[in-house]
This record gives structure tokens, sequence and C-alpha cells, in this order.
């Protein structure tokens, strides 16, 4: 017993240590360093396009879990719920040509893309399921965008306490293919858990970048003073912008 | 001539130090979903062969629940896991230490010559002359560095839903991301089983110079 204390003693010590030296700046320096280091290498070895998995109907998970907010306490969304969100709009600005603002039924009436893929959460389950949706490089185009955007932000009608929650990408994987905004899952409008009326797909990263219930498309040249300055939600509170890995 | 060529010591001790943090801060990362799949898919603790059990702070890394900053460290720590593995073996491949050392002759493999070297091992007798280590030995380090830690690299990898689009033979290859990920925590408690068992047997043959050839290099003619 005594021996089992002192090694949980020790065990103790090196973890206290390094979470003293998580918070210091040559640590959060070399995080930094090793998030740029993994996106250079998922794009050196499958290049700016690489396609994430698509798989077939069979292979669909029978049920899709909703995580995070799995629903908007407020009126106002209620409202658009028993209205079948026949007045939800979405809104493409920022720097474009031509500010937009659409609703559903000009959403479903654009070229749509349909794709089974597999939802990876960064606390380790996943999820198949298959999404319906125009891609965001339709919309961005309708738009127009600006030379000196660099970076789409995606604003949405959840929060935290009152936090926004928010997201963002860069122009690879704003253009990528299979970067949609789904409006259906496994063929049916998508369900309030899982962020109707619309949620972000973007498939080469983890599932808190897919924004739920998105409201706005924003394009801007940084990140810098968007709420808390890293590109999301999740990003503000510690996670890695870059959720490839 | 020294008895650990400097290549092998300095990868030894960074390899010792990624795989603790890799280890701890992965335990943190398991707290997050403590439950294993098969196949490609599984969210539903219902649906898990396996639930792990919560592991307590004074275990993990950093000493409280953070999957934020735990992920930093094990990214972090993957590269120099991964990079350092990778020199090693291109050194002790030129170097001859992988033929010399570690590498295992069929006749080796016999029922009657393990079964001879583990009963050396039941009654604490680890001479083995003429070589630098025993039978039983070049089949630990051998499955280790060529089997143990390129899984935890492949399958660590084929969680990755960027590498998963770049390659995804890696999940693939396991039958799904949830088996890689299964395959990974298995890997990881075998390794935490040869790391316990390498010091048991430490602590009872010449702990001290052990440990002190593994720092210094040692002398060849100090090898019983």
């Amino acid at each position: 017993m005594k021996r089992r204390s002192v090694l949980a003693g020790l065990a103790a010590l090196l973890t206290a240590g390094c979470s003293k030296i998580g918070k210091s700046d040559t640590f959060q320096g070399l995080v930094d360093g090793a998030e740029k280091l993994h996106r250079g290498a998922h794009r050196l070895v499958g290049g700016r396009r690489s396609m994430a998995r698509e798989y077939a109907l069979a292979d669909v998970s029978p049920f899709f879990r909703g995580n995070g907010n799995t629903e908007i306490d407020s009126d106002a969304y209620r409202a658009h719920v028993a209205a079948g969100f026949a007045d939800w709009r979405l809104e493409v600005r920022g720097l474009v040509e031509r500010p937009l603002s659409l609703t559903m039924d000009q959403l479903r009436a654009l070229p749509q893309r349909t794709q089974i893929t597999r939802h990876d959460c960064v606390e380790g389950w996943s999820a198949i399921g298959q999404w319906t949706g125009p891609q965001l490089s339709a919309l961005l185009d309708m738009a127009g965008l600006r030379d000196d955007a660099r970076f789409i932000v995606f604003r949405c009608a959840d929060d935290f306490n009152g936090n926004a929650y928010y997201e963002s990408c860069d122009l690879d994987d704003a253009f990528h293919p299979q970067t949609i905004v789904a409006h259906a899952l496994n063929g049916e409008p998508l369900p309030v858990a899982n962020g109707a009326p619309l949620r972000l797909r973007i498939e080469r990263q983890l599932g808190y970048k897919h924004a739920k219930y998105l409201t706005a498309i924003e394009a801007v040249a940084s990140l810098d003073g968007i709420e808390g300055g890293n590109g999301g939600y999740w990003e503000d509170r510690g996670y890695q912008w870059y959720a490839g890995v | 001539m020294k008895r650990h060529a400097l290549s092998t010591r300095l990868w030894h001790w960074l390899n010792a130090l990624s795989l603790v943090v890799l280890f701890m801060s992965g335990l943190n990362i398991s707290n997050a979903h403590p439950h294993l799949y098969w196949g490609e898919w599984g969210f539903a603790p219902r649906d898990a062969w396996l639930h792990v059990w919560r592991v307590p702070g004074w275990a993990t890394i950093p000493d409280y629940y953070s999957l934020a900053a735990a992920r930093d460290w094990h990214v972090l720590f993957a590269w120099v896991f991964a990079l350092s593995l990778l020199l090693f073996m291109l050194a002790a491949l030129l170097n001859g230490h992988f033929r010399r050392d570690i590498a295992t002759r069929w006749k080796d493999w016999k029922p009657a010559s393990v079964w001879a070297d583990v009963r050396a091992h039941l009654r604490f007798e680890f001479a083995h002359a003429g070589a630098k280590y025993n039978f039983l030995q070049k089949a630990a380090y051998g499955m280790v560095v060529f089997i143990l830690l390129p899984l935890m690299i492949v399958t660590g990898m084929a969680m990755s839903p960027g590498m998963d689009a770049a390659w995804p033979f890696l999940s693939e290859m396991f039958g799904g991301r949830q088996s890689a990920r299964s395959v990974h925590f298995i890997v990881a408690w075998l390794l935490f089983a040869f790391l316990v068992l390498h010091l048991v047997l430490l602590l009872l043959h010449r702990p001290v110079q052990n440990t002190r050839d593994m720092i210094t290099g040692g002398r060849l003619d100090e090898a019983a």
C-alpha cells in the first residue's frame, strides 16, 4: 500500500507539473506548431482536395446522435420550428460583392449534393449519416468572394450560457466539394437535435467544426476580433482550430 | 566500444518520456467517451464492447479533466514519438543493432528452446553469454519496436479525419475507425504491461548498472 501511494504521488507530481507547463507560452507555441505541422502533413500526403470517405446506404448508423446543443430554448426558435422554418434566412455577407439572404426554398432549389459520410466527434465516437444540401462553394460563388477574404465564419442561432456558437474554416475547406450546407439527414428534413434547419458539413474535420442552426456565412480577412478571436466557440476554449486530427 | 550506441540511448529516453506523456494524456482523452466499439461507427454506450473505467486525475495529463489540453499534449508528443522511432529504426538498421542484438533465429523459436529460456527467467537467471540479450528479451524488444509502437502510430493516424481522407486504407485495415480506436486502446495497455515487466526485470537484475549503462553507454566488456 505504501509503495502504491509513493507511485501515485510520483504520478501526481508529474501530472501537476504538466498542468503547469501546459499553461506556459512556450508550450502553447509548440502546440500551435504541432497543429500547423498536422495540417501541412495532411495537405502534403492527401492534397488540398482529398475526399473524405463516402459510404453506402447500408452503412448508415441506425441513429444519428445529437451532441452539444440539441435544441434552442427560445420562443423565436420554437416559432420557426412550428412554421417549418418558412421564415428562416441564411445570410451570406462580409467580404463579398453581393450579400445574400436566402430562404430554405432558395437553398433547396440550388444544385444539391448528397453524401454518406462518417461524423467523428472530438470525444471519440462516430456516426454515419446521409446529408443533402447545396455546396458552400456555390453560395460563395453566387455572392462573389472579394480578393481579401481569407476565412469563412459560420454564425449560429445557438449559444452556451449566452456565448454564441460559431465556427470558421479556410478557403481550402470552404471550396471543398464535400463542404455543404445540409438541410436534410437521411432523406428527412434536418432534426432539431442535429441543427435544424441548416448545418455545415465539413467532412475532413471533427464534429465541432460542423456548425449547427446556421444563420449566416461571413467572409473575413482575419479571425481576430471575432468573439474570442480563435475562430470558433470551442477554439476559444482551448480546442484546436484545425480539427483534422 | 560502447554497450549501447548514442542513438539507442537518446531514443530510449525520448521514447520513454513520449510514451509516459502519450499514455497519461491518452487516459484523459479516454475519459471523454470511455466506451469502445468495433466497426466504423459507435456512439451509444449500449453498443460498446468495453466500458472503460474512469481514470482519476493523478494518473492523467493534465491532472484535471480537460479534453482540449490533453489533446494538445497528445498530438504534440505524437510527433516526438513517431519521428524519434523512425530515426532510431534507421540508425539501428545502419549500425547493425537490429541484426546483431534484436534479430532472432528460427531455431530460437523451437518450443524446447523457448521453454528453457522461460525456466531460466523463472529462476531469475538472466545471463546470456556471447549475446547482449537473451531470446525472451530479443522477442519482447522486437515485438515492441516493430509491432506495438508502429501499431500505435498507424491506429492513431487512422482515427484522424484529415488523415482518413488522405489515406483511407489506414482505418479500412482495421475494419473501421472505431476498431482502430479499440486497437489503439488495447495496444496502449500492452505497452503499459511491457513497461511494468521491463521495470520489474530491471529491479531484479543489476538495476543501478543497467540504468547507468543506458545513460552513459557503458563498456561492452562489462556485459555478462
